[in-house]
């Protein structure tokens, strides 16, 4: 994959794919400490101990298509190339959690793209789902800092008549996702600058 | 900022206009590959031209939505344009630009753009 946000789609399609009502999705920047961590963890049906045990193998699918499953393979491989970790944690009838950390000052690195893009084709193709998504900065100087968006808080305004598949709310989630996300990054050039 | 105001606007336009349709009375879908293989060819910039031209031209009996893997990895991204009474087109090897135009020519004007299907780029066609 070309950018990380490509490989939360790919892995939130799993989480969508095990019947999950929530979907959280957690992206977490950690200047000092050299790390990028992206979670996605869902409550979906989970997998049992001996599918989680098998879940990195890419010839291991429970689809009946073909037999070759390339999702988490590829994104376990892209985080241990970077001399991060990856985890996944399920039980069945909970949900699944897939972590990913990521060290940015590898040259392995991939990149992370446009997360934003990400998250509102999550939204926008999943009108009926709920998606909690947070992304984190921990910089090197000052405070921690986040933003999320709460598909729940939109549908409460929103109402139950008007979906968040609207061409309107999709224009609002996109500018609030690119608003939110350079108030992030501003913040912490200002606070270094004094 | 945006705020959860501008939200009450949309939601109150939105219920004041006639135009709310159901996805179920959509005529025409477009489904956008979006397996891993169809992500990792670019398929996301393609579902996005697709969804904001759609939206843009107004489209309302459009739907566009994503699918799984189809089985032809190696034409990804792939796009199928399925019309209620014609033939099911299937776009290959779909950029965002090709898409912009695929609205343009095939769900507004109703010409496939015979070019980008399948059958002029299968291995073999000239």
């Amino acid at each position: 994959m070309r950018e990380l946000s490509l490989n939360v789609m790919d892995i939130a399609q799993n989480s969508i794919s095990a019947g999950a009502s929530l979907i959280t999705i957690t992206v977490e920047e950690d200047t000092a400490g050299d790390t990028l961590s992206i979670s996605i963890s869902d409550n979906g049906r989970g997998m049992t101990l001996e599918q989680v045990e098998h879940v990195t193998d890419p010839f291991f699918t429970t689809r009946t298509t073909r037999s070759v499953g390339l999702g988490v393979p590829l994104f376990k491989m892209e985080a241990e190339m970077t001399g991060g970790h990856f985890h996944i944690q399920s039980v069945v009838g909970e949900g699944t959690t897939t972590t990913a950390v990521f060290k940015p000052s590898s040259v392995d690195m991939i990149p992370l793209g446009d997360i934003n893009d990400t998250i509102n084709m999550l939204v926008m193709m999943n009108p009926e789902l709920d998606f909690v998504y947070t992304r984190r900065l921990r910089p090197e100087h000052g405070e921690e800092r986040e933003f999320s968006l709460k598909t729940q808080e939109l549908r409460q305004v929103l109402g139950e008549d008007v979906p968040l598949n609207l061409p309107d709310v999709t224009q609002w989630v996109k500018e609030y996702l690119e608003e939110n996300t350079a108030g992030l990054f501003e913040a912490g050039n200002a606070a270094q600058e004094p | 900022m945006k705020s959860l105001a501008e939200l009450q606007a949309i939601r109150d336009k939105a219920r004041a206009s006639v135009n709310i349709r159901e996805n179920a009375e959509a005529e025409t879908r477009v489904l956008v590959g979006m397996a891993t293989c169809g992500i990792a060819a670019g398929a996301r910039p393609v579902l996005t031209a697709f969804v904001e031209e759609v939206a843009k031209r107004g489209l309302k009996d459009t739907m566009v939505t994503q699918t799984g893997c189809i089985g032809i990895c190696q034409y990804e991204p792939v796009v199928e344009v399925i019309t209620p009474g014609k033939d099911k087109v299937t776009y290959v090897k779909m950029t965002a630009e090709k898409a912009v135009r695929v609205v343009n020519d095939h769900l507004v004007n109703g010409n496939v753009v015979t070019e980008y299907t399948i059958g002029a780029n299968a291995i073999g066609a000239k």
